[in-house]
Order: C-alpha cells, then sequence, then structure tokens
C-alpha cells in the first residue's frame, strides 16, 4: 500500500477524531464545573461585622465562606512583640504591617494553613495561636513559628466601612 | 473455565441455556476445581463478598430514613437510633459493618502476601483486588462524613485538604471537592451520591475478581501449579461451600459482639457532637483501619511529601507482583521471606498504633522507621530475596508429600523443575 492512497482516509479519521473529541469535552465540561461553587454560595461571598463591642486583648470568630475569621483587637504589648520579631526568624517571612493595615486589628482567616483545623486563641508558645490537631505554633501576628504548617495564617480581603464596622470579602 | 461441556437434563433446562447459558455458569461455579488443601485463610474471600452485601443492604435501608442536607443529616441520623423501628440495629451492622469488612480484606490481602497469591499468572487479580481496597476507602471515608458529627466534619475537612498539597491547582482541586470556600452541604450531597455509588462498582469489580481468579484457578498453601481436575482437587460444592459456611459463621460471631456488646467501641465519641465549622476537636483521628496510613502522612515534615508518601505506600502494593522476583509463591518453602513477612505484619501494627498517637516526640520516631522500613521491604528487601534467598524443595503436586515419594527424589524433582 502506497501511502499516498490512504492519506485522503487519514485525513478523515483525524478530523473525525478531532471533532468527537471536542464534542465529549464539550459534554464532560458541564458534568465536571457543575461541582464548582455555585452562584447561591458565591453570592455569600462577604459579611459586615460590627466590632464596636471589642475591647483591646479580645477576639470575635465570625463565620465567612462557612470558613472561621478571627478578628483580634490586639493590646499594645502584642503589637510590640510582632514587631519586633526579625524576618530571618520566620518560616515564611511577612512584615506585621503588610498583615495589619491598622496594627490594633488583626483580622485572618481562622484555618490552619496545614491541613485545615481551626487554631486555639492564646496558646502555644509565641502568644498566638496554637493549632491542636498537628501542632503548629502561630504568634501575634498568625506567622507560623513552629510546626508542619508551610505558610501564615491567611488575611482575607477587607475593609472598615466605617469606624465600627468591617467587611469582609 | 470447566473443560467438559455441560448439557441440562430437563428440556426445559436445554432449551434456556442454549438461549442464555445461566445453567452452564452455574454447573461452572459448582464443580470448579478447587485445591483441596486450602486452608481458613482461603475463606475471606467469601466472607468478604458476605460484608458487601452486608452493607450494600443495610446501607439501601438507612438511606431510606437519612437526610442528606447540613442541617438536617446529623439530627436524620439519631432519628434513625431512636424513632425508627429496629434503626439502631441496621445503623449499628453498618458501621461495624465497615470495620468488619475492613478486617476482613486486611486478612485477604496478608493471605496473599505470605503464599504469594498476587504472582503469576494471577497479577491482575491482584490489581483488580488492590482497586476494590481503595474504592472501599473511599466509600468509607465519605461514609463517614454523612452523619455529620464532629468528626465526620473535621475529618472530611483534613482529608480533602490533602489535595491542596498539589504545587498550583491544589487550591482550586479542593474547592471543586468542596462545591464552595469550605466542607458545607454540597460537600455533603455530593459525599453521599458517591458513597452509594462505589459499592455497586465494588460489586462489578467483585465479578472481574472471581472471573479472573477462575482462569487459573485458585493458589493454594504449597504455592505450585496444580493439575485440574486431578486427585489434588476437590469441587467448589459441597467441599468450599462448607468450609467457607464455616468459616462465615464464626465470623458472624465476632461482627455480632461489636453489633449487640460494643457497638460504639471502634468510633469516636466526638462524632455524636454536631458538626461546628468553628471548633476543632483537640484531637483528630481516623478510623482504626486507615490509621497506617495516617501514621505515613504525619511521619513526613513536609506537606506535598507526606501526602506523596501516603498514596505511594498504598500504590506500591500494585506493582508488587514485579517487586518480588522470586518465582517460589509460598512463604512455606522460603525461609528468609517468612521472617521479613512477620517482620512487615509487625511494621503495619507499629505504624497503626502511631497513627492514633499524637504525632511528636517519640511516636513520631517510631513513626518515621516504620515508614522507612515499610518502603524498604517492598523496595529493597522483595527485589533482592529472589536472588539472594535458598528456597526449600517445593512438591510435585499437593498429594506427593502426603501419599509418599522420599525427600530425595522430591528435591530431584524440585530440581528439574528449577532448571526448567
Amino acid at each position: 500500500m502506497s501511502e499516498k492512497k490512504t492519506n485522503r482516509r487519514d485525513f478523515l479519521f483525524t478530523a473525525t477524531y478531532a471533532v468527537g473529541a471536542v464534542g465529549v469535552g464539550a459534554v464532560v465540561w458541564p458534568m465536571i464545573d457543575q461541582m464548582n461553587p455555585d452562584a447561591s454560595v458565591k453570592a455569600l461571598a462577604s459579611t459586615e461585622v460590627d466590632v464596636s463591642s471589642l475591647n483591646p486583648g479580645k477576639t470575635i470568630t465570625v463565620l465567612w465562606r462557612g470558613k472561621p475569621v478571627f478578628i483580634r483587637r490586639r493590646t499594645q504589648e502584642e503589637i510590640a512583640e510582632a514587631k519586633s520579631v526579625k524576618l530571618e526568624d520566620l518560616k515564611d517571612p511577612q512584615k506585621d504591617e503588610d498583615r495589619a493595615k491598622d496594627p490594633e486589628w488583626l483580622v485572618m482567616l481562622g484555618v490552619c494553613t496545614h491541613l485545615g483545623c481551626v487554631p486555639l486563641d492564646q496558646k502555644g508558645d509565641y502568644n498566638g495561636w496554637f493549632c491542636p490537631c498537628h501542632g503548629s505554633h502561630y504568634d501575634t501576628s498568625g506567622r507560623i513559628r513552629k510546626g508542619p504548617a508551610p505558610t501564615n495564617m491567611e488575611i482575607p480581603k477587607y475593609e472598615f466601612v466605617n469606624a465600627n464596622t468591617i467587611k469582609i470579602g | 473455565m470447566s473443560d467438559h461441556e455441560y448439557t441440562p437434563k430437563s428440556n426445559f433446562g436445554k432449551w434456556f441455556n442454549d438461549r442464555l447459558p445461566l445453567l452452564t455458569l452455574a454447573n461452572h461455579l459448582t464443580d470448579y476445581p478447587t485445591p483441596k488443601n486450602l486452608n481458613y485463610w482461603w475463606t475471606f474471600g467469601g466472607i468478604l463478598t458476605f460484608c458487601l452485601i452486608t452493607q450494600i443492604v443495610t446501607g439501601l435501608v438507612l438511606a431510606m430514613h437519612y437526610i442528606a442536607h447540613a442541617d438536617m443529616a446529623f439530627d436524620s441520623v439519631e432519628h434513625i437510633m431512636r424513632d425508627v423501628n429496629y434503626g439502631w440495629l441496621i445503623r449499628y451492622i453498618h458501621a461495624n459493618g465497615a470495620s468488619m469488612f475492613f478486617l476482613a480484606v486486611y486478612i485477604h490481602i496478608f493471605r496473599s502476601l505470605f503464599y504469594g497469591s498476587y504472582k503469576a499468572p494471577r497479577e491482575i487479580i491482584w490489581i483488580i483486588g488492590i482497586i476494590i481496597y481503595l474504592l472501599m476507602m473511599a466509600a468509607a471515608f465519605m461514609g463517614y462524613v454523612l452523619p455529620w458529627g464532629q468528626m465526620s466534619f473535621w475529618g472530611a475537612t483534613v482529608i480533602t485538604n490533602l489535595f491542596s498539597a498539589i504545587p498550583f491547582v491544589g487550591e482550586g482541586i479542593v474547592t471543586w471537592l468542596w462545591g464552595g470556600y469550605s466542607v458545607d452541604n454540597p460537600t455533603l450531597t455530593r459525599f453521599f451520591t458517591l458513597h452509594y455509588l462505589i459499592p455497586f462498582l465494588i460489586l462489578g469489580l467483585v465479578v472481574l475478581h472471581i472471573w479472573a481468579l477462575h482462569v487459573p484457578g485458585n493458589n493454594n498453601p504449597v504455592g505450585i501449579d496444580v493439575k485440574k481436575p486431578s486427585k489434588d482437587t476437590v469441587p467448589f460444592h459441597p467441599y468450599i461451600v462448607i468450609k467457607d459456611g464455616f468459616a462465615l459463621l464464626m465470623f458472624m460471631i465476632v461482627f455480632a459482639f461489636f453489633v449487640f456488646y460494643s457497638p460504639n467501641i471502634l468510633g469516636h465519641a466526638d462524632n455524636y457532637i454536631e458538626a461546628d465549622p468553628l471548633v476543632t476537636p483537640a484531637h483528630i483521628v481516623p478510623e482504626w483501619y486507615l490509621l497506617p496510613f495516617y501514621a505515613i502522612l504525619r511521619s513526613v515534615p513536609d506537606k506535598l511529601l507526606g501526602v506523596v508518601a501516603m498514596l505511594s505506600a498504598i500504590f506500591i502494593l500494585a506493582a508488587l507482583p514485579w517487586l518480588d522476583t522470586s518465582k517460589i509463591r509460598s512463604a512455606v518453602f522460603r525461609p528468609l521471606y517468612r521472617q521479613f513477612y512477620w517482620i512487615l505484619v509487625a511494621d503495619v501494627l507499629i505504624l497503626g498504633y502511631v497513627g492514633a498517637m499524637p504525632a511528636e516526640g517519640l511516636y513520631l520516631l517510631i513513626a518515621r522507621v516504620a515508614t522507612a522500613y515499610y518502603f524498604l521491604h517492598f523496595l529493597v528487601v522483595l527485589p533482592l530475596l529472589g536472588y539472594k534467598e535458598k528456597t526449600l524443595p517445593i512438591p510435585l503436586s499437593i498429594t506427593e508429600p502426603v501419599l509418599g515419594g522420599s525427600p530425595n527424589l522430591a528435591t530431584a524433582k524440585n530440581d528439574e523443575r528449577l532448571n526448567k
């Protein structure tokens, strides 16, 4: 058999497979994408919190997108402690100023970056948070200091709507 | 498959069998020649079939009363326990049935490891078995999430977060698995769907597993090929049916003990507290049957490498037929392998124990040594043993060592076989 004779048929086969693959892909994608967050889940993407009753040294935990968010009004000592840490000592170097826009207020996801447990407030070797699941210690800025977690606790997008209200998301 | 042609006796049987040869299949299954020296470790295949049917039947009934919704799941399980007629019994059978299923599958797997049942020509049976085992773990994990207790919720959170270790796409995959930004109602409903589906996938694979088994026939404690049918075999019915049935009864006594006398001993008290996304229980532990792999996960200090190690520990089993280079199947004739086999058993038990303990101090050290040994066994010990080990002479048939033939003759025959 010479190659020329099969060329036309080869082209038809290849074209058929290609169209078939696109068709299968177009049918499979909706089946996969339906598992992604739906419109009603996305609609709950922001939360407003009244923080007027929060005194220094206190934390409140609010639920945002099904996850806990810690809002802590830090004391002067905690702020000083967080600022005094050298960046070389950190596993995931990040300045305290980059984590707390207003140093008095620390707003972060209360989710351990290891496997997603909720760390405990005012515990651990660094006066910050301690995760009971696999023993990660975080400092007063929520930065990972010791244990298996790879990164600092995440800072969500948030803003002060007015002096008493924080909008998360 | 049967070598002889089967013809039904009745005219209707003939008519039917010509159109759909179900009677030929039934005849194959009853007459199926089985090695006559199968011991009780060989009864766990039948026991596992019983476990699967039990889970499907009790699961079906539970699904009639369970409500897969984050706000109602926990209450509906309590409703099953308190209000539904015999609901407590059915749920306890289902929950303990999962543990019994794994108990039986671990015995079944370690039987294969001891007698070399995974070796040629039974590699496909073995690999199908590993796929079934993986599906069992997936089904058990998702089933554990359904009561929506604290362990359900946080177990689901920790296990799904394992995927976040994948570079670049990890976070996206986790969000996709959750159908949201945390474990929540969409996660529960899809887990329920998959938990319902997987047992039927397993059922299909069990058919393939048995089909693949019936091509070469059963391995046996001596580990040699037997001629079928011959003096070395007995028909499956009634010999094996009776033996399997007796073993199943013994197994059911153990099963019933757990269901009636300590139905919660294998569970965690935390799972009787409704899921709370704001509070993590102090000590998260998976069910006992996943503990060895959990220990491997935690023994590696890096998040991604820990996940890789845990998955490798399971997938390495699929490569076992090629990692074990020895031509001799049964550990009975492998004096060195026999010792390493028991070390592996101890190693897995130790991993299971430290998996239940906090990952710190001495426990962590033990977990690391045991993890290293686990991989050493499969990647170094088994490949080398095939070349280094001086194996014992194997008999020519199952009958020979019992009915005579001098040991010298046996040795001579054995050498002849090995030189082939």
